[in-house]
Order: C-alpha cells, then structure tokens, then sequence
C-alpha cells in the first residue's frame, strides 16, 4: 500500500506539463460555458471598455496617416487669372517647373474645374444653371521636399497670371495638434480603461474565488499546490480577457458598419479615402494579445491577494 | 568537472538523507514534547510525547477540546507546534517549509467528521480529486478511484451526486477520496460522530482492513463504546495533555 512508487512525483515531462495546462484551461472554459449569461455580461463591460480607446486609436493612426501625407505632398493652389486662355496653361506650367523648388505641377482647366465640382458637390443641376462656368482655371503645385514654402507662394502671388495663391499650412498645423493630441489622448484613455479591464476581471475572479471556497480548502488538505489552485483562475481571467477581446472587435466593427455611408461622403467631400475600416490581422492578433494580458494580470491580482486568505485549518 | 563535482555533492547528499532517514524513523508518527499554544496562551497541546509505528492502528480519545483536533492538525500540518520535536513519514515537521507542505499532505489520507466532500459534483469526481492534485494520467485515474470505490462498496454510486447518498456513503465516498492517493498513513477526525452505531461500527471496520494491508491508521474518537469492542490501541487526551495510553500501560504493568 505504501511501495515507493505511489510516493507522488514532483518532477514530470514538458509534454505532461502541456497536457495539464490545457486540461485545465479546457475546464476553466467549460466552467464558464456551464454560465453562459454571467460569462456574457463580464465579457461585454470588458469589450466595451476596450472597444472605446480602440476605436479613438484607428481615429487617431488615421488622422496621422492624412496629416502626413498632406506634409509630403503639401501643395500650393494657384489660382489663374480668367484672361488666361487654356491654350497659356501648358506655358505658364513650364515657367513654374523652371522655378527652384516647384517638383511638379498638375493642371486643372476651368471645364475640369467645372466637371469635378458638379461631381464632389452634387449640385450639377444646379450648375447647369448658371450661363457661364464661374470656376478659374487652377495649378495645383507640388513643392520639393525642402522647399521654403511660405517664400514660394509669396513669390507665385506677384505673377501677372496668377489671381491668388492658397496654402493650406495653417490647417495643416492645426490637423497635426489634432492628431497628436488624440494620440495622446488614447495613451491615456487607454490606460484609464486598461484598468477598468483589470478591476473588473479582478472582481470577477475575487468573487469566483469566493464562491470556491470550500473547494480551495478541500484541495489544500489533499495536498494541491498553491500554483494548482491558481491555475484555472488565472486561465478563467485570460478566457474573460480574450472574450473581451473578441467583443470589443465585433462592436468596433458593427460600428464601423452603422456609420460607414455618412463616413465615406465626408471622406469625399476632402477628397481623401479614409481607411477608417475594420482591424488588420496583425491589430487583432495586437487587441487579442493586449486583452488577454490585461485578464490574466487581473486574474494574478485577484488571486494573489484572496488565495491567502482561504487555508483549511 | 563541474558536473562531475555537482553530481558527486548530490550523491553525498542523498546518502545524508538516507542516513537520517534511517535514524529518523522512530516510527511513522513521532511526537517529542510537543506542546501548541494559541494566542492568548490556550493551550491546544502541552508536552506531549508519542509514537505510532509503522502500520500500526490506534485511537485518540477524550472530551471536546481535549486536544484531538490539534494533534491531528499537527500532523497534517494544518498547524505548527509551539514547541518540541515533530516527525512525521521520516520528516521532520519542524524544518518543513510552507511549499513542501502540499507534498506532505499528499502522503497523508485525511477523513473529516463532516466529510467534507464537493457538492458541486459527483462521487467519482470526488474521489478523483487528490489524483487530478497529483497530474495522474486519466486512464490511471479511472481505474484507481474504481479500485477505491469498490473497496468502500460504492462502485455503482460512481455517478450519483453526493447529496442523494446517506450520511454512512457520503463518510465512504470521503474515505474513498482519502485512500485513492494510496497514503501510507490515514487520520480520521471523529468519522462516525455523525452515524448511528451500526454504520459506525462498519466504518471503523474499514479501516481495520486498510490497516490490515499495512496503512497506519491514527483515529480521533469519542465513541468509547465502540472503541473498546475492537481491541486497538487507545490514546487519551485530556486538557491538552496524554493522560492515558494502553500499550505504555501494559509495558508499565
């Protein structure tokens, strides 16, 4: 009854280390299927918590994505005088690639002007109205990388041709605080919510740990190690957190869903397509990754300081 | 060398343990002037001396608070003596530390007078318990708590829940589970207090027959009646202390 091969082994393979951690993640999640509607809930407040400065960062990357773009192909709208003919485009567009500084021009004519506008604007029919096309013709230049661009449009503004020039660097500025203060902005929602994630998965395991009470206590007479009885708690936070994950993606992406038709007209009234669009892989494998973390270092928190407290005696 | 130098340290060790294994082994139970304090100066023990040898069988009596509990509590290391020696399966109790207390515990099969079994699912889950504690592979699992089961005469309630058993099954179902590890030692701490005499009787029998395959089997009893129909050794505790022995007795007489 006592042979030495019934003394229990401490030591054991990484294969039967494996089969014993997913043995008990399976059970941890089978615990949790036996409470559908309460494992629910718990993961829906962590989904919508994380959904939140998820949604704000791809906001936010696309902002950036829109600001850089503009720096790189920041550009100087000149617009012609309407005396100039179509024929004195191409001419004048050779003198301003002359100049230092300008890398390229594009040449818009007024019957282009005019084509675009009734199509981004929607008022063709009223367009159609109008006796002649009020529109100027415009050349949309492209300034080199390192180019003084202030001192360029002050040159262009003192061409006979030229009526006026605009430079959108202003705004560019101002879209550039935007963003950054956006980024910052979901560093710091993030971390606020990260650990709203954390207290609500440490709660739910406190409580868990709890309602097992007596069933900590029987396993530590029977000789359960302390990390035997954390295990399935700290695979229950991970379950929670990568529910939460999970969820957090699917609102984001019925969001994007409700308000993808009214995004795409502004995104076309700036002419500009906004990838505002459902997560990549790589940021799903990211969210997945980051919540499930966020479960498990709850879970940690909770465990660490309640499993103390439960001893048989 | 290095390795070589290490693995000779480790032999030497290892003859170390053996050697005071060998010294140690006094018996599977040896208690030296073991005395246990609660705050505020209670005393659970005081300056209690036993041995219990290897597969031997004895009871612990004596009124409520006489110190049944503690001593058992010691032994499974539910609690630390105040003071004395404390061997326990060759260990010494006094220098285990905290995480080698699951291990200890492994080796001991432990019946409560509550049993103290999970409601939340069946027998065979129950008993199953110390095994899954001790990462036995499935297939061992099921024909060891089979085994175990049978020789508490519950094999056909493996799937019942333990609340539809009576008292006397659920007692077996938590001597199942205490003797699925296969324990050189089994305490019990009043098992029968909540059984009529017949299926206390039955019970006590039970344990003869483990005792009788060798376990030592140590029982925390007020039951003098019963026990003194079955011809094993008595300890009496009273306040704390061991006032009454029957092998010292009949040495002394």
């Amino acid at each position: 009854m006592h042979e030495p091969t019934s003394r229990p082994t401490r030591r054991s393979g990484p294969r039967d280390w494996l089969k014993r951690q997913a043995r008990t993640a399976l059970a941890a999640l089978g615990r949790l299927a036996q409470a559908p509607l309460a494992t629910l809930t718990t993961s829906a407040v962590i989904g919508i918590t994380l959904a939140l400065p998820l949604a704000l960062h791809l906001f936010a990357n696309d902002l950036e994505r829109l600001g850089s773009d503009w720096n790189t192909g920041a550009s100087l709208s000149l617009f012609i005088d309407p005396s100039v003919p179509d024929e004195g485009l191409p001419i004048l567009r050779d003198r301003l690639l002359a100049m230092p500084g300008i890398d390229s021009v594009r040449t818009i004519t007024r019957d282009e002007a005019l084509a675009e506008f009734r199509q981004l604007s929607g008022f063709g029919e009223a367009l159609k109205m109008l006796p002649e096309n009020p529109l100027p013709a415009v050349l949309i230049a492209h300034p080199t990388h390192d180019a003084p661009v202030e001192q360029l449009a002050t040159h262009l503004r003192h061409l006979a041709e030229v009526d006026e020039v605009q430079l959108d660097l202003a705004w560019l500025d101002r879209l550039r605080a935007i963003s950054r203060l956006l980024e910052r902005g979901v560093w710091v929602l993030g971390a606020l919510l990260g650990l709203a994630v954390l207290l609500t998965i440490g709660n739910t395991i406190r409580l868990e740990i709890q309602n097992r009470g007596e069933e900590i206590r029987v396993s530590k007479l029977i000789g359960a190690t302390d990390a035997f009885i954390r295990r399935p708690f700290l695979y229950t936070g991970l379950w929670y957190g990568l529910f939460g994950g999970v969820i957090a993606w699917w609102l984001l992406t019925v969001s994007l869903i409700l308000i993808a038709d009214p995004l795409e007209q502004l995104a076309g009234l700036y002419e500009y397509k906004l990838r505002f669009s459902a997560l990549s892989l790589e940021e799903f494998g990211a969210l997945l990754g980051i919540s499930g973390l966020l479960g498990l270092l709850g879970a940690w928190l909770a465990v660490s300081r309640h499993l103390k407290e439960i001893e048989p005696g | 060398m290095k390795s070589v130098s290490a693995a000779k340290q480790r032999l030497a060790a290892d003859l170390k343990r053996e050697k005071e294994r060998a010294r140690d082994d006094t018996g599977i139970i040896h208690f030296d002037n073991v005395s246990k304090y609660y705050p505020g100066g209670h005393a659970g023990l005081s300056h209690v001396d036993l041995t219990l040898t290897t597969g031997e069988m004895a009871f612990l009596t004596g009124h409520s608070g006489a110190g049944k509990s503690t001593l058992l509590k010691l032994i499974g290391l539910l609690e630390r003596p105040s003071s004395g020696q404390l061997r326990v399966l060759s260990r010494n109790l006094n220098r285990l530390g905290q995480r080698q207390t699951p291990w200890h515990r492994r080796e001991i099969g432990m019946i409560f007078q509550d049993n103290r079994l999970l409601f939340d699912r069946n027998v065979f889950d129950n008993v199953a318990l110390p095994l899954v504690i001790q990462g036995v592979g499935y297939r061992e699992i099921g024909k060891r708590v089979r085994a175990a089961l049978d020789k508490t005469g519950l094999l056909h309630k493996e799937k019942a829940a333990p609340v539809t058993l009576s008292g006397g099954e659920q007692q077996r179902v938590g001597i199942a589970r205490a003797v699925v590890g296969r324990p050189p030692l089994i305490l019990a701490d009043e098992p029968t207090g909540n059984l009529d005499p017949q299926l206390s009787r039955d019970i006590m029998l039970l344990f003869e027959q483990f005792n009788q395959v060798g376990v030592s089997v140590l029982i925390a009893s007020h039951d003098i009646e019963l026990i003194s129909t079955l011809d094993k050794r008595v300890l009496v505790l009273e306040q704390g202390r061991m006032v009454y022995d029957t092998v010292t007795e009949q040495r002394h007489a």
